[in-house]
């Protein structure tokens, strides 16, 4: 069994506590990078992350790109969407597809 | 195209041509799975795309009504309020194999924590099950010192935890198939415009060059044969 986390700032994500996913709120790019990295070897499958705190850190997301585990999802924060995850999906399209075919 | 530092000789010929015939079947049952990649590829990132919307909005939604709930209550018993989770969300990851791409298959669970497992029939009293129904979203905390905004907030993001999930595994799914699908494609293009066409022209050389010395060889033959006979008749 694996784990479903959810890393964000605090007054995003703690809702999620309530439904049951491990919530880590790491404030600066060092405990954020370090929180992700920890989940990762104890196996955690899905990692939420606001796109806040996935901009200060692409690096190291960019790591888990190629593996089957951790799937780090990025999601909006209280401020809304950044489009980062969209942004991501259009990147991905490019990659294989050789252009953007859903232009916009 | 560039031709191959290679001797013109038979054996070569022979290897080259055993090259070649690889090549092309290789260049074949890559770009066959290249396309079907593709397709797979297209319906995972339309889904992906429509999801993430959804997501994306509720998400936001439920995270203002958060917001508006940690603005009007103290932080530390907003926190207690959350922390006393009935279950624990857990991840069952199987690998599956589309088109020899392994993808991450995620089932989720909801694993009870000790001391709020489901109560058996046998010592469901009528007023518990009543009240089991009334929360079918498994909300722990008491309704007495936490703000109606908490309750909505946590309520929406338990319908969006759904979307949320199949989110998770589409992205990845899509994230391995558009790198494999780059590196299909490279290797697709290095076979079809470098290997297989330096292959071709090499072949060509080694035959011509092979038939050159051959002709070679006849005409030196009959001058050869010219000079004998115009000793002999001296």
């Amino acid at each position: 069994m694996h784990k479903v986390a959810v890393v964000g700032d605090r007054e995003s994500v703690l809702g999620f506590r309530a439904l049951g996913l491990e919530v880590h709120t790491p404030t600066t790019p060092d405990q954020a990078r370090k929180a992700v990295d920890s989940l990762a070897k104890e196996g955690a499958a899905v990692i939420y992350i606001t796109e806040a705190l996935a901009q200060l850190i692409p690096d190291t997301i960019a790591r888990y790109d190629d593996k089957i585990m951790p799937a780090i999802i990025p999601i909006p924060d209280r401020q809304g969407s950044r489009g980062l995850g969209k942004a991501a999906i259009y990147k991905r399209v490019e990659k294989a597809v050789g252009h953007n075919i859903f232009n916009e | 195209m560039a031709r191959l530092n290679v001797s013109p000789t038979r054996m070569v010929l022979q290897e080259l041509t055993r090259r070649l015939a690889t090549a092309k079947r290789g260049h074949k049952l890559l770009k066959d799975k290249q396309d079907e990649l593709m397709r797979n590829f297209i319906v995972a990132i339309r889904k992906n795309m429509s999801l993430r919307d959804q997501v994306e909005e509720a998400l936001s939604e439920s995270f203002k009504d958060f917001m508006l709930a940690s603005a009007v209550m103290n932080p530390e018993r907003l926190e207690q309020a959350v922390s006393f989770s009935k279950f624990r969300v857990e991840a069952e990851v199987e690998e599956s194999n589309m088109m020899s791409v392994h993808v991450p298959q995620i089932t989720f669970h909801q694993v009870p924590l000790p001391g709020f497992e489901p109560k058996t029939a046998q010592d469901g009293v009528e007023g518990l099950a009543a009240e089991s129904a009334l929360q079918p979203t498994g909300q722990s905390y008491g309704y007495a010192q936490t703000t109606v905004d908490l309750d909505e907030a946590i309520s929406s993001l338990q319908d969006t935890m759904d979307l949320l999930l199949e989110l998770a595994e589409l992205e990845k799914v899509c994230q391995l198939l558009a790198a494999d699908i780059e590196s299909t494609r490279r290797r697709v293009n290095a076979l079809e415009y470098r290997t297989i066409p330096d292959l071709e022209e090499t072949i060509t050389y080694i035959r011509m060059k092979l038939d050159e010395n051959e002709r070679a060889t006849i005409t030196r033959l009959m001058k050869v044969k010219d000079m004998i006979s115009e000793e002999g008749a001296l």
